[in-house]
Formats: C-alpha cells, structure tokens, sequence
C-alpha cells in the first residue's frame, strides 16, 4: 500500500528494515533464549545516525518526529520486538526532555542521544502505581539547591543500561496529581542504584529493572518544566510515544505473518502445500487485513500528532490499542498456522507471540487506553452542547 | 592516507547470458550488485581513512546504470566515486580493463593505496589487480586477510595463503587485493544516504582519460573466447535393494568393480 512517505522517510525505514533483517534477525532467537542486552545491534543503530531520527536538528538530529520513530520501531520489530526497544524505550525516556526540557537541559542530553552514545529511560511505574498513575510513592525534596530523591520505580525499559533516566517523584504528597515532578537521573549518580532483572514472557532481549533511590542528591536544574507538573509531562510523553508501541505491536505482526506466509508455502499436507487449503487461505487474508489496518492508523495517528495537532490522546491509545490486539491476534495465528513447528522454539513465531503479549500490557493496559478514548469521546460531546 | 578503490557490477543471479557473437556477458536486464568481494575493499578502504583521515575515492568501468551501484558506495562513506564509460570500452578483458582503470587512476592522481577486491564473482579471473599494478608500476600483493600496520609510504599485511599467511611489506604506493575474511562490511548511515542522493557521479570517456582507444574494449582485448558454457555436474544414482546383508554384499561388489575398495 502507498502511504506517500517522503524520501527521507521511506530511506529510514529502507535503512531500519536492512538492519533488521541483516543484523538482527539471525541473533534474535539467540538475545531471546540469554537475554543478554543487544549492544552491538544498539552501535550498529548509532553508526547508521537512526538513533537521532526523532531528534531535533539543532541538538543533533535528523529533526523528524513521531512518525520517523515508529518507522524505525515498525522495522526492527519485525525482526525482534525486544531489540527494537533499545531504541524505543530511548525515545520515551527522551521525549520528557525534547517537549520540557529547557534549552541547557537539551544541549546537555539530547546530542549525545542522537548520536547514540547514551540511551534513556523512562521510570512512572511503581508497585503500587501502574494503572493507577497517581499512586507514586517516589518523593524528591528540595533541599538547598538539590533535591533528594527516595523510592522505587518498577519495571523500567532500558533500566541499568540506559544512561539518562525521566523519573516522575512527587514533590507534593498533599496536591495528589499535581503534586508530582519530572527529573532528569543520570547513572552513577550517587544513592541510585538498580534493582533486580526481570525475568520475562518476551521482549527478553530488552533489559527491564528496578530503580532504587536512596538519598539520592540532584542538581535542581534536573528538574523538567516546573514543578507540580510532573503529571503533565508524563501523559503528555505517553500520548506521544504510544504510537511507538503500536508500531512495535505492528512490526511483531508483520514478522509473525511473514514467516507464515512463507511456511504456508513451504508445509506440504496431503499431497499439497497448506497454502491452497481455504482454511489456511481465510487465516492469512484475516491476519493481512488486520496489520493492513494497524499500519494505516499507525501511520494517520503519527501524522496527526506531528502536524502540531493539540487533542491526541484518543488517537495515541486507539492506534496502541488496535495495534496491540492486532499483534496478539496474528500472532497467535501465525503459531497456528505453523502448528507444532510454530509452538517449537526453533520457529521463529512462538517468540513474537510471546513478545506481542506485553504491547496490550505496558505504556498503559489496553483497558486504561479504552478508558482514555471514551472519556475523551464524552468530553467531545458535552463540549458540542 | 588517500585510497581509491576498484568495483565491478555485476550479475546477482547465477543466470548468467552470454553474446552469442561477442562472448561477453550480456549485462543490460539482468539484476546486478555490487561484486560481493569488492564490499570487503570498499570497507577496507573506510576503515583506513576512519584510523588515519584522507579520502577514498571508488572508481568503476562499466555503462551508465553502473553510476547508481556507485552511489551506494558514497551513502557508505566514500568521499568520492568515478565511472569510466564508453562504447569503446565494452567488451574489454581483464587487460584492457586494467588499462582503463590505470589510466583512469592516473587522472584522480595523489593516492597511498589501492584496494580492489580479490576477483570478480562473474568473471573469477582475479587478474585486474596485479595486472593494474603492472601498468603503474607499483609494487602488489594479492589475497590480504589484514593489514597490520600502514603509515606513510610503507604498508604491512598478512597474505591468505593455501597453508596460513605471510606477512608482506610493501612501499606505497601500491595495490592490494583483498579476501573476505579481513572486514565485515558496515552498512550505509542516513547522512550516508542522503548525501548518495544528492551526488552525482562524474562520468569519464576514453579521451577524458587520455585512453589509446585501441588498447580500449574489444580492440585492446587479445583474449579469444572461443566457447563460453556451463559445466554439467552429472550425478547417477542407482537404488540397490533387497535385505541388509544382500545390499551390503552387492554394494560391496559394486565398489570393488570401480575400484573404489580391494579384497585383502
């Protein structure tokens, strides 16, 4: 399908797809089963200049926005969901700095992120604060001209290996939402520390830890925007990195599809390859239809929002949530398709299903996206009255 | 250091379509790439000017489409690339390509090192290197599996031999054909890219060279093609049955009669 990308766009994803399928995909079963952090794949991402593609040119990067990196995302996802969040976590954790920073604050991080010299991350998640945002227990206290940051974030992408970290503490117990603020934690600053590795269903080649601060001590000009506002800058960042799990979501299907397409072909049955079976016909069109779908509203929404559009959150969880049920479902498929070879792990298909699990999951549950999407529906209609 | 490195197009399948009356490989409609061993002197030639500056320049030979092949060697990091085309350099053999290329090379000038693959996966002759370094009379070495040291005037490489290497010292200028096993080719950068599309490929004739047009194509070229043809790799297979201990008697007899095994 033509969905008008410009040159530089369509000679991103050319340059992500040839990535993923020259240099990531004979290593993603392998990164799968250890789970070691793919950081030659990251260097690889660095040299070929795609780790600024979402970066503005000024601090070094190629001045593209929401739909380049879901490009990218879309591409390596294809080849292993897991890898591409190297790159894909980066972008939420720097996309606090890109829409808040202040421009010391920029100069300092966002050149040696493009550059792929330093990855970033993103840190809301706390045992009891998930779905429920506001239940951050994480407090900062000004103390002078630093604050002092105690608590727990859970779960963080790219946690121990990520150098520059957004962390959401609350700086207010009493002002409940508006009593949060963002910051900017650099590793090896003193009194943080990581917490465990998680063992995981999928994306296992993606590095997921604890954060621990205790008495950890920052300059107070890591504070992003201003305080109170911590809130605002992490919703304003998820509804512009949701997209980015879509594609995530996306590229998974495409990879699962793919090779049961190419299986389909390969698989004799009764005197014929399955792909001439209706049964299996009917599946693969169902499975090509969906992702079909996904990737034109991927693509719209990424559109929307870098347009400068000011109303995006519908649109940012329609595309995740769609996306995310889309790879759950082709996914599974695709396993079906390859039968026993498809639940074996030398298939390559068992992994993506796996790996599709988490995008209904993480960057709020499929179930908050739908809340996000009728409240905004509500909103727009008493808003018509 | 300055390097300039010699690629050839050529055909990506295995089919390929030879000129009945001329013997030459027909080129035009056929998928082509850039010869997989001239990637390795490519990135070899990069690798130099990203440990030591100066620039690599990639020249080529070949009809104009060859211009777009050239371009991918920019979008990897080369500074600058050349294609030598015209009429009177087709059909050339590896003579009269090396010619070409000489003369061509002695028009970009101010050059350390030249890199060419070890052969071509067309033709497979591995003749174009020595036989260029000949015709500017520098030194050349073939097969290098590493570069040890280059500085100033003096290069130092290990030379892929049947039983190990050697290792090779060499004054600069020179020619060094290249084997796979001393890079892994990167792969293009976005700036890379974007800076092949905007580039535009000088094209040199045979008089912007100053080419003797008949030591140029078909003219210049002393080797006769008497019949091009695919070897036939024939392979018979016979079934023997019956019960195992028959099978291994008549296979056993079989292998005697061929002289593949002899009674003791």
């Amino acid at each position: 399908m033509e969905y008008f990308l410009t040159e530089e766009q369509k000679m991103i994803k050319e340059l992500a797809a040839r990535i993923a399928d020259e240099k990531i995909a004979p290593l993603a079963i392998q990164y799968d089963e250890d789970g070691t952090f793919p950081h030659d794949i990251v260097k690889i991402l660095a040299d070929s200049d795609l780790t600024g593609v979402y970066i503005p040119e000024e601090y070094g990067g190629f001045g593209g926005g929401v739909l380049e990196m879901s490009l990218v995302v879309e591409e390596l996802s294809r080849a292993c969901g897991g890898i591409a969040l190297a790159f894909a976590g980066t972008g939420l954790g720097t996309f606090p700095i890109i829409l808040f920073g202040n421009d010391e604050q920029k100069k300092k991080y966002l050149p040696d992120i493009a550059a792929g010299k330093k990855l970033a991350a993103f840190a809301l998640t706390e045992a009891n604060a998930g779905s429920d945002a506001a239940g951050i227990q994480t407090t900062a206290v000004l103390d002078g001209d630093e604050y002092i940051l105690n608590g727990t974030k859970q779960w963080i992408t790219n946690g121990g290996e990520a150098d520059v970290y957004t962390v959401i503490a609350c700086t207010n117990r009493e002002k409940g939402a508006r009593g949060f603020s963002a910051f900017i934690v650099e590793k090896g600053t003193p009194g943080f520390s990581f917490g465990k590795k998680e063992n995981k269903m999928g994306i296992r080649a993606s590095c997921t830890r604890e954060l621990i601060f205790e008495n950890c001590r920052i300059p107070k000009e890591n504070l992003l925007y201003r305080e109170g506002m911590g809130f605002i800058v992490a919703m304003k960042t998820l509804d512009r990195t949701r997209p980015g799990v879509a594609a995530q979501a996306l590229g998974i299907a495409q990879g699962a599809f793919d090779e049961a397409l190419k299986y389909s072909r390969e698989r004799h049955q009764f005197g014929q390859a399955i792909s001439s079976f209706q049964a299996v016909q009917h599946m693969l069109a169902d499975m090509a239809i969906q992702i079909e779908a996904a990737r034109a509203l991927v693509y719209q929404t990424c559109r929307h929002i870098d347009s400068g559009a000011k109303n995006i959150s519908k649109e940012s969880a329609m595309a995740k949530v769609f996306a995310s049920d889309v790879a759950m479902k082709v996914t599974t498929d695709a396993v079906q398709i390859l039968g026993g070879y498809g639940y074996m792990k030398e298939y390559p298909v068992e992994k993506r299903m796996r790996d599709a699990k988490i995008t209904q999951i993480y960057e709020g549950t499929n179930q908050i996206q739908r809340n996000v999407i009728a409240l905004e529906l509500i909103k727009e209609m008493s808003g018509k009255k | 250091m300055n390097v300039i490195v010699c690629v050839k197009q050529v055909p990506g399948t295995n089919e390929v379509k030879i000129n009945k009356e001329t013997n030459t490989i027909i080129r035009e409609g056929v998928e082509s790439i850039l010869n997989p061993f001239d990637t390795y002197a490519v990135e070899e030639g990069l690798r130099i000017k990203d440990k030591t500056g100066g620039k690599v320049t990639v020249i080529s030979m070949g009809i104009p489409s060859v211009a777009d092949m050239l371009k991918e060697t920019i979008a990897l990091g080369a500074d600058e690339a050349v294609l030598l085309s015209d009429r009177a350099f087709a059909g050339a053999d590896t003579l009269a390509t090396s010619y070409a290329l000489s003369m061509g090379i002695r028009k970009i000038g101010n050059y350390d090192l030249i890199i060419c693959g070890k052969q071509a996966s067309d033709g497979d002759t591995a003749q174009v290197g020595p036989s260029l370094a000949e015709k500017l009379d520098i030194p050349h070495a073939t097969n290098i599996r590493k570069i040890e040291e280059i500085k100033e005037g003096y290069i130092r490489c290990q030379r892929l031999t049947d039983d190990g290497y050697e290792v090779i010292e060499m004054s600069l200028p020179a020619v060094i054909t290249v084997v796979k096993e001393i890079n892994e080719p990167r792969l293009p950068s976005l700036k890379g890219m974007m800076r092949a599309k905007k580039a535009t490929i000088p094209v040199w004739t045979a008089a912007d060279i100053n080419a003797d047009i008949n030591r140029c194509g078909l003219k210049g070229s002393p080797t006769q093609v008497i019949k091009t043809f695919v070897p036939v790799h024939e392979i018979k297979s016979e079934l023997i049955e019956g019960a195992p201990a028959e099978q291994a008697s008549k296979l056993a007899e079989k292998l005697l009669s061929m002289r593949f095994m002899k009674c003791v």
